[in-house]
């Protein structure tokens, strides 16, 4: 398993730990922790545009610690716009903007002192379709985002396996590490982005859609691997797939035109709506 | 919220390690802009000193006159302006027919290795130097006979040929399939869909790469150094069965030339020639945006 | 080649409806198109069958031996290639160690960094530069490139670093130095054109899998762009190698044309294309003649491979784009 990185670890050790700090320390004082606190995201009033089409409005939301929220709605409500609004990756397409705050841990990652490059290795991504690096060795894939922190050599390699085994992928490929990532299955190289990201040891994940370009049983695979790594990470996960939302999702935002309708309990928003949009939605009325 | 201190929260914690690599981002940012800037540089220091030391030089007669006999000053380059056009001309005549019909056959008629094979041939062909051009043309045509016009255009039309054979195949292929197979489905023979459809909605494409074509060649000068480069006369030839004078070879001439006099003529002509290839050029290139734009929809 | 006409359809439906125009049209085409592809290769293979056929009074006096003799003396007859062969390559390597690197940034600036307006008309100008003719190029070669090169350039190089035999000796507006500058202003817009084309094919997905991982610009095109370009970059700068080395005219006017291997930079050197250039209209004898045509079956030989290697790794690349691609 790979060892928990908190802020308390940040506050009582140097800053960016992930990197600098020996395995064996962390654990040390993983057992030393009692209670695990884990970070949470609140989004605050949050609007995204792309030109001077406004394709978020007003969004609030909170993303609680160590949970799993689904984010559901149709096609164009917003949904993969919000996620990549939390680590920033909306900017980079042109002509795309957004305002108001995304919070971790009560610093926005919108502040002018904050570099984007760190939002994006706290706040990590899982991509619709699964897109390991072309040319890269299914090691170094999932070290990519390592060596750009610096980490070399043994210290790479045990993170690299942790990695692996922490999405199944260990027994599966440690054979042929230095194979190419394409050339896995379709559900193995979306497991590998994963191992990808949380290889470098992020606070939050974003999904978006993770699962729409695999087969049922590939899918089913990554959901018990999401059951698994909401003990250690916050997620967020944004699906068309209802019953997905239901199988995976602590709480679940209904989103619909660039609107948070709705978000609660996962089973009440399905079973006891309040909204009657939200009701709609989640019993097949549109969409 | 509150102000948050660099102890509490990740997101402000910044190694030095990435401060060096935000450093290494930007200097290579830095470098990539000033390696687009100088190669934007070098073209406007070249396109400059053409304008200004070929400006002082040029005159309406430099354009209206012929060349001032040996020894005398003066006189213009009008024998190398009709040459030019002359010998481009008839390049364009040979090259241009032949050029279009490769291009029908490839997407219309050839298998798929043939028309493969075709493309390759012809990229070589374009990779061929001109110096080499010249020198088989010379031996070919030249050899037991004499430079002549018809030579240097031949010549001309070999280093034409693939540059419009290859971006006729490029825009032919980009005519939709659809089009074609509603044409067919009418019971329109192929040859009859090629001229009615496929050829006019090509049409801006084609004039693309034969503009394109026309530019490369009409500033060419190795193919024209053994065909058609020593001149009888300095007035204007129009017989292409003699060496026709023509504006690069010119240029080349008076470069060669110690005389400073001889430098600023070279200059002139110069501008008269970079400004007709650099017209043609964006002139191709506005059809060429066009034309694509029309046919990816 | 299959040129012939298929033979037309002649089920009873269709009988009536034969017209005489297209009867002989359609075939018609077909010939013409088929001929014209023909003569497209055809081209190719009787310019190696002449210029051999013209070198063959050379290679038969001097056989292989040619390639390897430092010689080239019109008066007592004696000729070979070795000095032009080297001057070719060494000139044509010089200009793409400077404009590769330079070519690879400039994709990556219009690419990756330029606000999007300015996109276009930067790569337009860009290119542009390739429609500069080369015998301008020589001429601001010799008026203006060649003075700052004997005044500036080579005795501050000679100053600085004297100790290089490269930048040994004293300086000449004429020479191998100037031939490398002038190859390197005509083969940036060739490489830069085909990189920033085979950039423009990498996927976004792989692009924001980077960003999302931390990337800055420079290491997500270090991690991504560059590697997925790799082979493309190989042929786009095989591809103005060979450019390069066919060049004759600037060359010609800014090398000086003289036999002769040199260690440093400096002094007139000669190449293959400019010595052909430059001598084949004085040439006083048959076999110099020959000799000179022998020079250029080498380089023909030598741009054929260097054109073929490059295409084949451009055209294998984007093929292979789709196997990639998620």
């Amino acid at each position: 398993m790979i060892p928990r990185d908190t802020a308390s670890d940040r506050q009582v050790t140097e800053p960016d730990p992930p990197i600098s700090i020996p395995q064996t320390r962390i654990i040390n004082e993983e057992r030393e922790r009692p209670q695990q606190r884990g970070h949470g995201v609140s989004v605050k009033a949050l609007n995204a545009y792309y030109g001077d089409n406004r394709t978020i409005k007003n969004i609030s939301i909170e993303f609680p610690a160590s949970e799993v929220t689904a984010i559901i709605g149709p096609s164009g409500s917003g949904k993969s716009t919000v996620i990549r609004c939390i680590n920033r990756m909306h900017e980079e397409i042109p002509r795309a903007r957004a305002d108001g705050r995304v919070e971790l841990d009560g610093t926005d990652v919108y502040d002018s002192r904050v570099d984007v490059t760190h939002v994006r290795r706290l706040i990590g991504m899982v991509f619709q379709k699964p897109n390991p690096f072309p040319t890269m060795s299914i090691f170094d894939n999932v070290a990519s985002g390592l060596k750009l922190t610096g980490m070399r050599k043994r210290g790479l390699r045990d993170r690299v396996n942790q990695a692996l085994r922490s999405v199944g992928l260990w027994d599966e490929v440690h054979d042929r590490l230095g194979t190419p990532g394409v050339a896995l299955s379709g559900g193995q190289q979306q497991r590998l982005c994963i191992a990808r990201t949380i290889a470098v040891e992020p606070e939050v994940i974003l999904m978006d859609e993770p699962c729409s370009a695999l087969d049922p049983v590939a899918t089913l695979r990554i959901e018990e691997l999401i059951g698994e790594l909401k003990e250690r990470y916050t997620i967020v996960i944004v699906t068309h797939n209802m019953q997905q939302a239901a199988r995976v999702a602590d709480t679940t935002a209904f989103m619909l035109d660039g609107e948070l309708i709705e978000h609660g309990p996962t089973a009440q928003i399905f079973t006891k709506p309040r909204d009657e949009r939200t009701e709609r939605y989640v019993t097949g009325k549109f969409g | 919220m509150g102000a948050v201190s660099p102890e509490t929260s990740p997101l402000l914690a910044v190694a030095p390690r990435d401060r060096r690599r935000r450093v290494v981002n930007r200097i290579m940012e830095v470098v990539a802009s000033i390696a687009a800037l100088a190669a934007v540089a070098l073209l406007l220091l070249v396109i400059g000193s053409v304008v200004v030391k070929g400006i002082s030089a040029l005159s309406f007669s430099f354009i209206t006159q012929n060349p001032a006999p040996f020894g005398q000053p003066g006189g213009g380059i009008a024998n190398s302006i009709v040459g030019t056009a002359e010998l481009v001309g008839i390049a364009s005549l040979i090259a241009i027919p032949i050029g279009i019909l490769i291009g029908i056959y490839t997407a219309e008629f050839a298998p798929s290795w043939i028309g493969n094979s075709v493309r390759f041939s012809l990229d070589i062909l374009n990779g061929v130097p001109t110096i080499v051009t010249g020198v088989f043309i010379f031996g070919l045509l030249v050899v037991g006979s004499q430079q002549s016009g018809w030579a240097g255009s031949v010549a001309l039309a070999i280093v034409m040929l693939p540059i419009v054979a290859r971006s006729a195949q490029e825009v032919l292929a980009l005519v939709p399939r659809s089009l074609h197979e509603a044409a067919l489905a009418l019971g329109l023979k192929r040859w009859r869909v090629v001229l009615r459809i496929v050829i006019p909605t090509a049409a801006g494409g084609l004039v693309t790469g034969a503009v394109l074509g026309i530019a490369r060649v009409a500033g060419e000068t190795a193919p024209l150094l053994f065909t058609s480069s020593v001149f009888s006369n300095l007035g204007i030839t129009t017989s292409p069965s003699q060496a026709l004078p023509n504006i690069p070879v010119t240029i080349f001439t008076l470069s060669e030339s110690p005389s400073p006099t001889d430098h600023a003529r070279a200059w002139a002509a110069a501008l008269i020639l970079i400004f007709m290839v650099l017209v043609l050029n964006i002139v191709a290139r506005t059809f060429h945006d066009r034309s694509r734009r029309r046919l990816r929809g | 080649m299959s040129v012939t006409a298929q033979p037309a359809s002649r089920g009873p439906l269709f009988a009536g409806h034969s017209k005489l125009s297209d009867r002989i049209g359609e075939p018609l085409l077909r010939v013409l198109t088929g001929l014209a592809a023909l003569a497209g290769v055809g081209v190719l293979v009787w310019i190696a069958y002449t210029v051999f056929n013209q070198a063959s009074p050379a290679i038969s006096r001097f056989g292989f031996g040619f390639l390897g003799t430092s010689a080239w003396d019109p008066v007592h007859l004696r000729f070979g290639a070795v000095d032009f062969i080297f001057g070719t390559l060494e000139s044509s390597v010089l200009a793409l160690l400077i404009s590769a690197p330079m070519s690879v940034a400039i994709a990556v600036f219009l690419t990756e960094l330029a606000p999007r307006v300015a996109r276009r008309p930067t790569q337009i100008l860009v290119e542009l530069l390739a429609a500069i003719p080369s015998v301008i190029l020589g001429l601001w070669g010799i008026i203006v490139l060649g003075p700052f090169l004997n005044n500036t350039l080579e005795p501050a190089l000679n100053g600085a670093f004297g100790w290089i035999p490269l930048f040994s000796g004293s300086a000449s507006p004429y020479g191998m130095l100037s031939a490398a500058i002038i190859l390197t202003i005509m083969t940036v817009p060739i490489v830069s054109s085909i990189t920033r084309e085979i950039f423009d094919t990498t996927p976004s997905e792989f692009k924001e899998g980077a960003y999302a991982l931390g990337a800055t610009r420079w290491e997500m095109v270090r991690m991504v762009v560059i590697p997925y370009a790799g082979p493309g970059i190989v042929g786009a700068v095989i591809l103005g190698l060979g450019r390069a080395l066919g060049e004759a005219i600037a060359v010609t006017q800014v090398i000086g044309n003289t036999a002769g291997i040199h260690a440093s930079l400096f002094p007139p050197s000669g190449t293959l294309a400019a010595q052909i250039a430059s001598e084949y209209q004085g040439a006083t004898s048959n076999l110099q003649v020959a000799s000179l045509v022998y020079l250029a079956a080498i380089l023909l030989v030598i741009t054929v491979i260097a054109n073929a290697a490059a295409r084949l790794i451009v055209s294998r690349v984007t093929a292979g784009r789709e196997q990639w691609a998620p």
